[in-house]
C-alpha cells in the first residue's frame, strides 16, 4: 500500500456556508496500480488531489488521515513537505499550455526540479532533462530543450508537463485531467504515453472521461457529492456497475445513448437528507431518503454505497 | 509589410541621445575645457577660447554644462533605480504575500500618493541642508508608489498561472517561486517604470534647481538655469542665448530621450499599440 487515505474531510468555510468538498472518503493505491477518480465537475475531485498534497489555502479544515508509505502527509511540516512534492508525489495538472513559464527553456524548466531535489549541478541536470524529453518521446530533445514553451503543441506540452512531473522518479503521481483540451489522436497517444511511463509507478488519475480511465486504470472509484459512490476493479465497473450513478454515468457515454442523469448534482453546501444521490435517482425507495447509505462490500473489492446494490 | 516601424526610430534615437549624454556624465573631466570652479574674465560672450562664454563669476560655462550632464543624470538615474528596486520589493510582497502584510504596504502607498508630491518636495528641500543628497532622498521617498501599485497588481494576475501551481507542486518554495517565475515576468513593466521616474526626476530637479533649492557646488542645470535666471535683465541681453539655453537644451534633451526609448519599449511590450507608417489601420 502506498497511499491509504482514511476518513478524510476537506472543508472549507465561505460566507454561504461550510462547503463539504471531500466528506469522509476512504481510499487506497496499491504500487504499480493506476486508480481512477471519476466524476462530474464540482464533485470534489481536484480538491482530493490538492489535499494529497497539501496545496489548499491554510484556512481549509482537513481531518482524517492520509499516510504515504509510512508518513502521515497531514502531521509533517510544510518543509518536509516540499521535498515530497515533486520528489516523491508528482502532480501532473490539467492545462498543459499554461502550466508552462512562458519566458523559460523548456529544457530548463524540466533541470529547475532535478536540481532542487537532487541537487544535480546545471549541466547534469540540463542532460537529464533532455534524456526526460526523449523518455517522452519528444523528437530531437537536446534541441527542443533550448525551445521555449509556445514553440511548442498542446500534445507536445503535456508530454513536457509529464516529463517534468516524472523528472525525479516519484513513486506516486497524481495525474489531474491528462488529456483536457487534446484532440481526440493526440489523446490516445498521450493516453498511450501514460501507460508506458507509469507502469511501474503507482498513480492516481482524476477525470471525468471514462474512455480515459478504462484505458488506464486498475481500479476505479466513483465520486459524487464529496463522497465516494462505488470503487472496484475498472472491468467491474464497466461491465456489471451497481450504484445508479455508475449506471447513470455510463449510460450518458455516447455509444450507450447519451441518455443524460435527469436532476443537477447537489450543491455541497446544501446536501440532500438520507442518500445524497436520491433525488436524482430512478429507485429510490422510502429509506434513501432518511437514511445515509454506507459503503458495503458487495463482492470481493466491489464497494457500493447503495441500500439495493 | 514595408512600412517603417516609427517607434523603433524614435526608440534608437532615444537611445543615441541617452547614449551621448551618458558617455559625456562620465567623461567629463576629460570632455570639459575647464575645470568649472575657476574663473575667468566674467560675463564674456562666446569665443573660441570659452565656447559659450562665461557667467557672472567667470566660469566657463559650457564646463559647467557638462559637469552640470554629470550632477543631473547621476540624480536622476541614483532616485530611480533605488525607488524602482524598493517598489518592485514591495509590490513584490504586497502582490504574493496579500495577507495582512500586503495590505498594510497598499494603504501605505495610498497615503503617499495623496501627499502632494511636488509641494512637499519643495518644503522639504526649502528646510533641508541644500545638498544633491538630501534632493536623493527626498525624491526616492516619493517615488516608489506607481512601481508598487504595478507591480502588486501584475503580481497578483502571475500568481495565479498555471506553471505557478505545477512549480508549487512539484516542491518549489515561495522564494523560488518569487525569484524564478515571477520577477523575470516582471521586469519588462519595471523597466519602463525606470524610464518614466527618471525622466520625472530630470524635470521635477529643474525644477527645485531653478527655483535655488540646489546643491550650489553640484550645480546642475537646474541650477544653472537658476543662477542665469536671477541675473538681472539677462532677458534684455544676448547672454540668455549661451546661459539660459544650452542647460535648458539638455533637460529637454534628456526628457526626450528617455520618452523615445519608453515608447519604444512599451510598444514592445504591447503590440498593439504597434504604428507602422504606410499602411492603413
Amino acid at each position: 500500500m502506498i497511499l491509504k487515505i482514511s476518513k478524510l474531510k476537506t472543508h472549507f468555510s465561505t460566507p454561504d456556508g461550510l462547503v463539504r468538498a471531500v466528506d469522509t472518503i476512504d481510499l487506497s493505491i496499491r504500487e504499480r496500480e493506476t486508480v481512477g477518480l471519476i466524476g462530474e465537475t464540482g464533485c470534489g475531485k481536484t480538491v482530493l488531489g490538492l489535499t494529497i498534497t497539501r496545496l489548499l489555502q491554510s484556512s481549509t479544515t482537513v481531518k482524517g488521515t492520509i499516510i504515504y508509505k509510512e508518513t502521515n502527509l497531514l502531521k509533517i511540516s510544510e518543509t518536509e513537505m516540499r521535498r515530497i512534492r515533486g520528489d516523491e508525489i508528482a502532480m501532473i495538472l490539467q492545462n498543459p499550455t499554461t502550466s508552462l513559464n512562458p519566458v523559460m527553456r523548456v529544457g530548463e524548466q524540466i533541470a529547475e526540479v532535478i536540481r532542487l531535489h537532487q541537487g544535480l549541478n546545471k549541466k547534469d541536470a540540463a542532460e537529464k532533462a533532455i534524456k526526460m524529453l526523449g523518455s517522452v518521446r519528444i523528437p530531437s530533445p537536446s534541441q527542443r530543450a533550448n525551445e521555449y514553451p509556445h514553440e511548442f503543441s498542446g500534445g507536445m506540452k503535456q508530454r513536457v508537463m509529464i516529463a517534468m512531473g516524472l523528472a525525479c522518479n516519484p513513486s506516486l503521481i497524481i495525474a489531474d485531467e491528462p488529456t483536457k483540451g487534446l484532440d481526440v489522436t493526440i489523446k490516445s497517444q498521450i493516453i498511450k504515453l501514460l501507460k508506458e511511463v507509469t507502469k511501474e509507478k503507482a498513480m492516481l488519475l482524476i477525470t471525468h472521461d471514462l474512455s480515459v480511465a478504462r484505458a488506464l486504470c486498475d481500479r476505479i472509484a466513483l465520486m459524487y457529492a464529496g463522497e465516494l459512490v462505488e470503487c472496484a476493479p475498472a472491468g467491474e465497473i464497466f461491465d456489471a456497475p451497481r450504484h445508479p450513478y455508475t449506471r447513470g454515468f455510463l449510460g450518458s457515454l455516447p455509444r450507450n445513448g447519451l441518455v443524460p442523469i435527469p436532476g443537477m448534482s447537489p450543491s455541497l453546501i446544501n446536501l440532500p437528507q438520507g442518500c445524497r444521490f436520491h433525488p436524482r435517482c430512478a429507485n429510490a425507495k422510502a429509506i434513501c431518503k432518511r437514511k445515509h447509505p454506507g459503503m458495503t462490500e458487495i463482492e470481493d473489492g466491489h464497494f457500493v454505497r447503495c441500500f439495493d446494490a | 509589410m514595408t512600412g517603417v516601424k516609427v517607434n523603433n526610430v524614435l526608440g534608437s534615437l532615444g537611445l543615441g541621445i541617452l547614449a551621448i549624454l551618458i558617455t559625456v556624465a562620465i567623461f567629463a573631466p576629460q570632455i570639459a575645457p575647464y575645470d568649472p570652479h575657476d574663473t575667468y574674465k566674467w560675463m564674456e560672450r562666446p569665443s573660441s577660447e570659452h565656447l559659450l562664454g562665461t557667467n557672472d563669476v567667470g566660469n566657463d560655462i559650457l564646463s559647467e554644462v557638462i559637469y552640470g550632464t554629470r550632477v543631473s543624470l547621476f540624480i536622476a538615474f541614483t532616485v530611480s533605480i533605488t525607488a524602482i528596486i524598493i517598489g518592485t520589493a514591495l509590490g513584490l510582497i504586497a502582490g504574493y504575500s496579500s495577507g495582512v502584510l500586503g495590505f498594510l504596504i497598499m494603504r501605505i502607498v495610498d497615503i503617499f500618493l495623496t501627499i502632494p508630491r511636488m509641494v512637499l518636495i519643495i518644503v522639504l528641500a526649502a528646510f533641508l541642508t541644500q545638498s544633491i543628497w538630501n534632493l536623493i532622498v527626498i525624491f526616492i521617498i516619493f517615488g516608489w508608489m506607481m512601481t508598487a501599485r504595478i507591480v502588486r497588481s501584475e503580481v497578483l494576475t502571475l500568481r495565479s498561472q498555471y506553471y505557478v501551481d505545477s512549480a508549487k507542486m512539484l516542491g518549489g518554495s515561495d522564494r523560488y517561486i518569487i525569484w524564478r517565475h515571477i520577477l523575470p515576468n516582471v521586469v519588462p513593466l519595471v523597466v519602463v517604470q525606470f524610464i518614466m521616474e527618471a525622466s520625472h526626476v530630470i524635470i521635477a530637479e529643474a525644477g527645485i534647481s531653478f527655483l535655488g533649492l540646489g546643491d550650489p557646488v553640484a550645480r546642475s542645470w537646474g541650477t544653472i538655469f537658476n543662477y542665469a535666471f536671477e541675473y538681472p535683465n539677462i532677458i534684455l541681453s544676448d547672454a540668455w542665448m549661451w546661459w539660459m539655453l544650452p542647460p535648458g537644451l539638455c533637460i529637454a534633451a534628456t526628457v526626450l530621450g528617455l520618452t523615445f526609448v519608453g515608447y519604444a519599449l512599451e510598444e514592445r511590450l504591447n503590440p498593439k499599440l504597434k504604428t507602422v507608417v504606410g499602411m492603413e489601420a
